[in-house]
C-alpha cells in the first residue's frame, strides 16, 4: 500500500503537509489557484492590514546564493480590498489559511472581527516579522506578554483555529509557545524569517534591500527552524507547523521528525519552481516508503524519546 | 538538491553611452554578455531610489541596452545620468518571444517598440520577413527611426496625429497587412488596449500571435506576488512577461484591470 501523506491538523484537512508560507505569492485569489494546482496540501494568504500599504520601496527581495533577503514590508490592499480579493475561496480546491496583522492586539482583534469569515479555514497571526517597524519583531509582539495578549484578541473573535507564527530569534522560544497555547493557540508555526540581516553593494556603497535590512530565508537557515522546532514541540501540545528552508522531500522528513505535523513552504518556489509542492511530495512519498513509514503521524515528533 | 545557485540581486555597470530614441526617449547601453532572448527583461537599480523593470532593446556585440520613456520619479531620476555613471542591473527575466513563423508581424505601440526592435534584429539575422508596425503619438515620439533604415526590417508607421505614417490606431496596418499577406506569427507590445484590439484582430483571423504584458513587478524573479494575473495565477515575470493567444484568452483581467504595489486593483 502507497504511504499516506494526508494530514489532519486543528481541524485543517489536508491532503499533503506541505502548506504554502504567507508572504510568498499569495497576493491573490488567482495565485493561490495556481499554487494549490502545483501541489501544495494548504495556501496561505499574504498579510492583511486594516489600512492599505505599498510595503518597503524595493529591492523587496534578494538572493545571495541559497540565502534568500527580504524586506517587502507587509503590502497589502487593505481590509476591505483584500476582503474582495480573498471572497469565493472554494475556487481553491485545498484549505485556505487567512493571516492577519495589527501594531497591538487591539488592532489584531479588530481584523479577526472583520476579516475573517467562515471560508477561511484558519487564521495565523505572525508575530514575528523582522523588518516592518511597528509589526512582529520590531513591533515587540515577540514577548510571552504580548503573543498572550495578541493571540487572546484574535481567539476573542476568531471562530476558526488560530495558528501563531513565532520567530527563531527569541532564544526561549518554548516560553513564548506555551504564552501562545495558555491563551488559547491551536498551532504554532515556527518560524518566521530569521535575522534580520544586511546585505551590502560594496560598488554602490549601499545596502542592497531598499528598507536596508531583511529577514532570512532559504535552505541554510533550516537548522535553525528545525531546532524551534524541536524546541516547541518539548514546551506545548498543539500541533506544530515547521517552515524554514524545506525545499526537498528529505528536508520535509527532518522537519516532520523534529516534531511539525505540517510543513510550510516558502523560498523552496524560487529555489525549485512554483511546482516545488509537487517534487516535495513525491520525494517524500518515495522517503516513506524506502524507509517503511505508512503515515506522517509515524514520523512527527520521532526524534523525541 | 536545489538548482538555482545564482544571486538575484543587482549588479553595478557601468553606463558606456545614453542615445536619444525619441522625445522623452533614450537608450541606455551597457558592456556586458546578458544572454537575454527577445521579450526578457532586466531590473534596473538606482540606489536609493528603487528598482523597475525595463525589455531590452539591443543586444550585440557583448552589449546590451535597454530603451527608456521619461515618465516619473525613477526614470527622471535616470535621465539624470550620464555615461560612466554606474547603475545596478539584474536580470534577465521573464519568459521572451518564441520568433516561431516564417513571414512575422511585429505591433509595437509607444516604447513597446523597445523589445520588439531586439526581436526584428534577431529574426533579420535568421534571415526571416519581418514587417514592423510601429506606433506612436506624434513622429516625435516614434522610436528607431533611424535604426531600421535601409535595413531588411520593412518598417510601417503609425501616429495618432497623422505626423508620420497612418493616422490613426497601429492596429488599422494590422488588419490591413494580414488581409494582404500570409502572415506567420505576430508579435505585439504596447499600451494593453493596443494590445486587446490586436489579441481580438489575431482570434479573429485564427493567427497565431504572442503578446508582452506589463504589470507591477516587485521582485522580478517569481517570488512576490506582486504582478499574478487573475484567471490562472500566473506571474508576469516568470511564467510571461510574454503569453501566446491561447494563454492570453485564460488571463481574466486582459484589458480591464491590474494591481497597484499594495495589490489593490485599479482600471485600465
Amino acid at each position: 500500500m502507497s504511504p499516506d501523506l494526508s494530514v489532519n491538523i486543528c481541524k485543517i484537512k489536508m491532503k499533503n503537509p506541505l502548506v504554502l508560507a504567507s508572504g510568498i505569492l499569495g497576493v491573490t485569489k488567482a495565485s493561490l489557484k495556481h499554487v494549490a494546482g502545483n501541489g501544495a496540501g494548504a495556501v496561505t494568504i499574504k498579510s492583511v492590514s486594516r489600512e492599505r500599504r505599498e510595503g518597503h520601496n524595493p529591492p523587496i527581495i534578494l538572493t545571495e546564493g541559497e540565502v534568500m533577503m527580504n524586506a517587502v514590508g507587509y503590502s497589502n490592499p487593505g481590509l476591505a480590498g483584500a476582503k474582495k480579493e480573498f471572497s469565493g475561496l472554494d475556487e481553491i480546491p485545498v484549505p485556505v489559511i487567512a493571516s492577519i496583522i495589527g501594531e497591538d492586539a487591539a488592532q489584531f482583534g479588530y481584523m479577526a472581527r472583520n476579516f475573517l469569515t467562515g471560508e477561511f479555514s484558519a487564521v495565523e497571526i505572525p508575530l514575528s516579522c523582522p523588518h516592518t517597524p511597528g509589526f512582529g519583531i520590531l513591533g515587540g509582539h515577540g514577548t510571552p506578554e504580548a503573543t498572550r495578549d495578541i493571540t487572546k484578541a484574535v481567539k476573542r473573535h476568531a471562530k476558526m483555529p488560530v495558528i501563531v507564527k513565532l520567530s527563531a530569534n527569541v532564544q526561549a522560544i518554548g516560553e513564548v509557545a506555551k504564552a501562545a497555547e495558555k491563551a488559547g493557540a491551536d498551532a504554532i508555526n515556527v518560524t518566521n524569517a530569521i535575522g534580520p540581516g544586511m546585505v551590502i553593494d560594496v560598488r554602490a556603497k549601499r545596502p542592497v534591500l531598499g528598507f536596508g535590512f531583511g529577514g532570512l530565508s532559504g535552505p541554510p537557515i533550516r537548522p535553525v527552524a528545525v531546532r524551534c522546532v524541536y524546541d516547541v514541540y518539548e514546551s506545548v501540545r498543539i500541533p506544530v507547523i515547521g517552515t524554514g528552508g524545506v525545499t526537498t522531500g528529505e528536508a520535509a522528513a527532518e522537519m516532520l521528525m523534529a516534531g511539525a505535523s505540517a510543513v510550510g513552504v516558502g523560498s523552496g518556489v524560487y529555489y525549485r519552481g512554483i511546482d516545488v509542492f509537487k517534487k516535495i511530495s513525491d520525494e517524500l512519498l518515495g522517503f516513506m516508503r524506502e524507509e517503511g513509514y505508512s503515515g506522517i503521524k509515524d514520523m512527527v515528533g520521532i526524534v523525541h524519546d | 538538491m536545489t538548482t538555482a545557485q545564482r544571486s538575484e540581486r543587482p549588479r553595478m555597470l557601468v553606463i558606456e553611452k545614453i542615445t536619444a530614441e525619441a522625445k522623452d526617449t533614450s537608450s541606455f547601453w551597457f558592456t556586458g554578455d546578458l544572454k537575454a532572448k527577445p521579450g526578457q527583461f532586466v531590473m534596473l537599480w538606482i540606489p536609493g531610489t528603487g528598482l523597475k523593470p525595463f525589455g531590452v532593446s539591443y543586444q550585440d556585440d557583448g552589449r546590451f541596452a535597454v530603451t527608456v520613456r521619461k515618465i516619473g520619479t525613477f526614470t527622471e531620476k535616470l535621465f539624470g545620468m550620464k555615461a560612466g555613471d554606474r547603475l545596478g542591473v539584474q536580470g534577465p527575466y521573464g519568459r521572451g518571444f518564441s520568433g516561431k513563423g516564417g513571414r512575422i508581424v511585429l505591433v509595437g505601440g509607444g516604447y513597446g517598440a523597445a523589445p520588439l526592435s531586439f526581436l526584428a534584429d534577431e529574426l533579420v539575422r535568421e534571415g526571416k520577413e519581418v514587417f514592423f508596425i510601429n506606433g506612436a503619438a506624434t513622429k516625435d515620439h516614434v522610436l528607431y527611426r533611424e535604426r531600421f533604415k535601409g535595413g531588411k526590417v520593412h518598417m510601417i508607421y503609425s501616429t495618432d496625429d497623422g505626423s508620420l505614417g497612418h493616422r490613426g490606431f497601429c492596429t488599422d496596418c494590422l488588419t490591413g497587412l494580414l488581409s494582404k499577406h500570409k502572415i506567420g506569427r505576430v508579435f505585439c507590445c504596447g499600451p494593453e488596449m493596443m494590445l486587446r484590439k490586436a489579441f481580438e484582430i489575431c482570434l479573429e483571423k485564427d493567427i497565431p500571435a504572442e503578446f508582452s504584458l506589463e504589470r507591477h513587478l516587485k521582485c522580478g524573479f517569481g517570488v512576490c506576488g506582486s504582478c499574478c494575473l487573475d484567471g490562472t495565477g500566473w506571474r508576469v515575470c516568470r511564467e510571461g512577461p510574454v503569453f501566446a493567444l491561447d494563454d492570453m484568452k485564460k488571463i481574466a483581467e486582459f484589458g480591464q484591470y491590474k494591481r497597484d504595489a499594495s495589490g489593490r486593483v485599479v482600471k485600465i
